[in-house]
């Protein structure tokens, strides 16, 4: 692993409290994200792949404190210092979050209507006081020109762009204040296929220019392949695999990566999608997950102690790590290049 | 010619705004046969869902217009449905028992107030059946064909009782139910996880194989076109821009446009930092477009007083493949 960690994640945890009846009674709790441990080295990418109800929207939004986690701890390295987001009160959390920023999916609902370009993008400078006046105005220019926005169009509002330009605006907002981690969630996935290449090039543009760290939340994994360093695999809010990407693409160790891999279409004629096999079943419901492993109920390969006991996530190689009992038996199907 | 189903011959559906005319789709020909899956792949705005709502004849009927023909082909003849009036007891008729859609969002597609069975079976009460207890039990073996577990009990059940792929599923039952020889499939998987969505495609093929339907699959997703599709038609701003088998259209792509979207999606063990091929601009709207290539302003390979001045007719650069470029001609 080349690089020191910017972000080591331990046992993050959310639980969401389902409630019931007049008095809003506490039945029970969804297990959005249960324990999960993750690093990022500095100046990478970190993919975060998993189908709905994975817990990797929670997860990103448990890292940036917009929700409190249940437990764990979000240890950002920042100048020789290590501070334990979770830890931090509301206001001194305000002050940290200019370290970090997101960009979303929909840049259709994640830009405010009625401001301006200018007033977007200059909020979060605006908000952490770091600029005013003249100087707002020249780094606002600066990073609009950065992802590519002409200037000119700067006191427009959101209605007048495209889906791709309205990215560019969102991204032009998370740069505004130099940030170190910004988290992409399903940033490109709203855009049609030809934008998407523009939007993802730009990303990596950046991230060269500027040391940028992204974790990024897709579940498109061409997309993810094409941008991570790593890859971790959530599923029903575990992490159950996670390795150097071409690893987790072409050796994968643990049979739900496998399972996603085998389900990809892909854009070659030569390589249909098998007519028969391929995972059954769908997801659990996170409210009542199984128990033991909670992929045995799909999972080919399971056997009684699937059914009962949990598996430990377990390091079988430099930097890929795998939660199921029969990691070292199996030999899974990664996609051949 | 018997194996044909449906004739789409210079189709023009064009709506009317304030701004302008909008021509979402401008001149698009294409055959289906029995047994055979046509793709129709483009980007936002390029006229592939407002084609598949032309043929069933439910685009907005105050400010919508259809010219061109639409030729279901039947034993006594063809029909052609862009002359019928789309309220008339004929075209009724044929939506659901000649031709069926699939939607991207099941949720909408099913009333929230009746349950899934009640609603697959009042498509067979329509269309004559009047034994409640047949119905009920055609309908729980369909449910039990498309993959529904316990469907004795589903069939009781509410649509926001359903996963989005149970949803799905109910929803392709509800649209084979009586059998049609044509299924228009619009972005039927864009919205389900990639376990579910394999899960789905695999289901179509198999009905496919067992009888023998058309089916018109549309995406913008290229992995699910080369899965799915036998022939390809791409799309560019309401017109078809390249056509031919899928292999050609994977392995011997000729339009610029379609070359630019092979290119610019990420794939598999092609990393080593480099960028992605991209094209530059975005989709225009098509509001009143000029008459020329509608990827004039875009294209990498433009030559001005050529691609500007009228759209490029059709060549044949390989049997059945086709495509329409000043390059070509």
């Amino acid at each position: 692993m080349s690089g020191s960690s910017l972000l080591d994640v331990r046992g993050l945890t959310k639980y969401f409290p389902i409630e019931e009846g007049l008095l809003r009674r506490v039945v029970g709790h969804v297990r959005a994200v249960d324990h999960v441990s993750l690093s990022i080295s500095r100046g990478r990418t970190l993919g975060l792949v998993g189908e709905s109800g994975s817990g990797k929207t929670t997860l990103g939004r448990c890292v940036l404190r917009a929700i409190d986690l249940t437990a764990g701890e979000i240890l950002f390295h920042h100048e020789g210092v290590t501070t334990d987001l979770a830890q931090l009160s509301r206001r001194e959390m305000r002050e940290f979050r200019k370290h970090m920023q997101m960009i979303f999916q929909d840049p259709y609902s994640s830009l405010d209507p009625r401001k301006t370009v200018f007033d977007i993008v200059s909020e979060p400078l605006r908000i952490n006081r770091i600029a005013a006046g003249k100087a707002l105005e020249d780094r606002v220019r600066t990073v609009l020109e950065l992802v590519g926005m002409d200037v000119r169009y700067m006191k427009r509002f959101p209605h007048a762009f495209s889906g791709g330009q309205r990215q560019r605006i969102g991204i032009a907002r998370a740069l505004s204040i130099n940030p170190q981690l910004i988290v992409c969630d399903e940033a490109v996935s709203a855009l049609d296929v030809s934008v998407q290449a523009q939007i993802l090039n730009l990303l990596k543009d950046l991230q060269e220019e500027f040391k940028l760290t992204y974790l990024f939340i897709a579940h498109d994994l061409s997309v993810v392949e094409h941008v991570s360093d790593e890859v971790a695999v959530m599923y029903v809010g575990k992490l159950v695999e996670q390795a150097p990407t071409q690893a987790l693409f072409t050796s994968p160790r643990h049979p739900y990566t496998e399972a996603l891999l085998s389900a990809i279409p892909r854009p070659d004629p030569d390589r249909p999608l098998p007519e028969t096999g391929g995972i059954e079943g769908e997801l659990p419901d996170p409210a009542n997950p199984p128990p033991g492993c909670y992929f045995h109920p799909r999972c080919p390969y399971a056997e009684p102690i699937c059914r009962e006991q949990e598996p430990p996530l377990i390091e079988i190689a430099p930097g890929h790590t795998s939660a199921c009992h029969f990691v070292e038996e199996l030999e899974l199907q990664g996609l051949e290049d | 010619m018997s194996d044909v189903v449906l004739e789409v011959k210079d189709l023009h559906t064009y709506f009317e705004l304030e701004e302008g005319t909008l021509k979402a789709v401008n001149g698009v020909s294409f055959t289906i046969r029995k047994n055979r899956t046509l793709g129709i792949v483009g980007e936002s705005g390029c006229g592939k869902s407002v084609t598949a709502q032309s043929i069933m004849r439910i685009t907005p009927k105050k400010n919508s217009r259809i010219n061109g023909q639409i030729l279901l082909h039947h034993d006594s003849g063809p029909i052609d449905i862009a002359q019928l009036d789309e309220d008339s007891d004929q075209m009724r008729d044929l939506r659901g028992r000649d031709i069926a859609m699939i939607f991207q969002e099941p949720m909408t597609a099913f009333s929230p107030v009746h349950t899934i069975g009640n609603q697959i079976m009042e498509a067979l009460f329509v269309h004559g059946e009047n034994d409640k207890r047949a119905a009920r039990k055609r309908v729980i073996s369909l449910l039990d064909e498309v993959g529904i577990p316990a469907p004795e009990r589903r069939i009781d059940e509410y649509s926001f009782q359903l996963s989005g792929g149970m949803r799905q599923r109910s929803m392709i039952a509800m649209a084979i139910v009586l059998n049609p020889r044509l299924l228009i499939a619009d972005e039927p998987t864009t919205a389900l996880d990639v376990t579910i969505q394999s899960q789905i495609l695999r289901l179509m093929k198999r009905l496919q194989r067992d009888n023998g339907m058309a089916i018109i699959f549309i995406t913008h997703d290229l992995g699910v076109i080369a899965s799915m599709a036998d022939d390809v038609a791409v799309m560019y701003l309401g017109k078809i821009v390249e056509y031919g088998a899928s292999r050609e259209i994977f392995k011997n792509p000729k339009h610029p446009y379609t070359k630019g979207l092979l290119r610019s999606i990420p794939k598999f063990g092609e990393k080593d930092g480099a960028h992605l091929a991209t094209i530059k601009g975005t989709v225009p709207v098509p509001l009143d477009p000029p008459d020329a290539c509608p990827f004039a302003n875009r294209c990498g390979e433009f030559i001005a007083g050529k691609c500007d001045v009228r759209m490029p007719a059709a060549i044949h650069v390989a049997p059945g493949h086709s495509v329409n470029c000043v390059l070509y001609e």
